[in-house]
């Protein structure tokens, strides 16, 4: 469902820089990245999957929650 | 060197020994007035038109591989002008006008075929969206024809229109539409660019992108450094990157779309045929393959490859909709890497960067906009003014939200296009 930068959700007033940042752009990379995954046809857990965009090796996953928590932390 | 049937066939009888190469290799100079990084198909007419239409001939293409070795020879070669919203119909409007000159004017065959290109409709509430469809091509100035079940039936009465999921109920057909020689694009625009006096170099990977003091001076190669006045970004698939050498982070993701292609068949499929609700289009190559896609595999990638999910969803569409190509055996299948904006459509503008000019965002539409894409990027760079084609694909029209161009309807969000 794309970059995980979505579970980083700004303060409502972060202000307009913030937010188009955390809507729209992206960093992008070639290579190792974070992105979620929703299990549909399963359990319909949210995950964080690691995963090269280059070679399509997946390095690992967690649950978003458990992820979105560490991020707080 | 020009084409023309006198030359072909005194070559002909004298055993083609009279052929010279279409572009020359020059080492990159020290300096030029412009710069574009990237010699893809809108990299190459974007060169063109600077050189044609702008006088600007002091001016290098740099690509890192080889001449037209990315997405412009990676696509399933659909040209069309079928779009609906103003911003966009003006643009796909003037690029299918270009088309329609290109090969006279490049004096190269690029195969450009108008065989006509059918979008199937299968409910009455998409019968009423392509009907209003086909009003705002015809307000434009393209053509644009409502077909019943038995239009379609007479066009292509190979459809199985009586499957329960989507019996079809007519098309929308668009007569101008049709295919084009990919890579002859690339190789025309390259011949015509070299020939007014701009340097295609190639092998030549653009590893940093200079700035002082908000103004671009030029870029760092791999095969050393080159001042410019002005520096046009062209490397759809790539854009992210690219950019991020300038500072940048660009409101795009890159996705992988796959395409297969069957053995050479006997012509069975004579127009463009579009069925949106199953994800597939097909069209037949002069040399007989079925070509045809569907739908991103929707996860970022830049792989060039998909897997296998969604080459079975593509299967399956294309057996609903054409039980005759069953038997038909796949030859080959690729993925390209898809610059996918939140909107759906293309960005062709300045950045904050003085002289750094930005041509991204093609989604998968990217082919047909070649020489529109290339015509209004050089009138940027040029004049540093938007082309009034091309006006709408600003770059922060998404920070603001204001003439965001949603061509599908789903919302101007990743993920959804």
């Amino acid at each position: 469902m794309g970059d995980a930068v979505l579970l980083d959700r700004p303060d409502p007033e972060a202000g307009e820089a913030a937010w188009d940042g955390y809507l729209h752009l992206r960093d992008n990379p070639a290579g190792v990245t974070r992105d979620l995954w929703h299990h549909e046809a399963g359990c319909g857990a949210w995950l964080v999957v690691t995963r090269n965009t280059v070679t399509h090796a997946v390095e690992g996953a967690e649950l978003a929650e458990a992820a979105a928590r560490e991020g707080q932390a | 060197m020009r084409f023309s049937a006198l030359k072909i066939l005194r070559e002909g009888l004298s055993g083609n020994r009279g052929w010279t190469p279409h572009w020359r290799d020059p080492a990159p100079k020290a300096e030029y007035d412009a710069v574009i990084i990237g010699g893809g198909g809108h990299g190459l007419s974007t060169a063109y038109y600077l050189a044609k239409n702008h006088g600007m001939t002091n001016i290098a293409v740099l690509e890192k591989g080889y001449l037209g070795g990315g997405n412009v020879g990676r696509n399933t070669t659909i040209v069309r002008a079928n779009y609906f919203l103003p911003g966009n119909s003006e643009f796909y409007s003037h690029s299918l006008k270009l088309w329609e000159g290109l090969e006279e004017d490049l004096n190269y065959n690029v195969m450009h075929s108008q065989r006509g290109l059918i979008n199937l409709f299968h409910s009455d509430g998409q019968r009423d969206a392509f009907a209003r469809r086909g009003n705002a091509m015809i307000n434009q100035g393209d053509d644009a024809v409502l077909l019943d079940r038995e239009g379609v039936r007479r066009m292509l009465p190979y459809l199985d229109f009586e499957q329960g999921r989507f019996p079809i109920h007519g098309g929308l057909y668009h007569p101008r539409g049709g295919t084009a020689r990919h890579d002859a694009v690339a190789w025309g625009y390259a011949r015509g660019a070299d020939s007014r006096g701009v340097d295609l170099i190639q092998n030549c990977e653009v590893t940093g992108i200079d700035i002082e003091g908000g103004r671009v001076t030029g870029v760092q190669t791999s095969r050393g450094p080159i001042r410019a006045k002005k520096v046009g970004i062209v490397v759809a698939g790539r854009s992210g990157q690219v950019a991020a050498m300038a500072g940048m982070r660009l409101p795009i993701e890159s996705h992988v779309l796959q395409a297969f292609v069957t053995e050479g068949l006997k012509p069975v499929i004579d127009h463009v045929v579009s069925f949106g609700m199953g994800h597939f289009y097909i069209s037949q190559s002069d040399k007989g393959g079925l070509v045809f896609g569907g739908d991103l595999d929707f996860y970022a990638s830049y792989a060039q490859r998909g897997n296998l999910p969604m080459v079975e969803h593509v299967m399956e569409a294309g057996m609903t909709l054409m039980p005759m190509i069953g038997k038909a055996k796949v030859l080959r299948s690729w993925g390209g890497i898809m610059d996918m904006t939140p909107d759906g459509s293309p960005i062709i503008d300045r950045t904050g960067v003085e002289g750094l000019y930005l041509d991204a965002g093609w989604c998968y539409g990217g082919f047909k906009a070649v020489p529109a894409s290339g015509w209004c990027m050089a009138h940027l760079m040029a004049t540093d003014r938007p082309h009034e084609a091309a006006a709408g694909f600003r770059l922060d029209r998404f920070r603001d939200g204001y003439g965001l161009m949603d061509e599908e309807g789903t919302g101007a969000q990743h993920n959804l296009h």
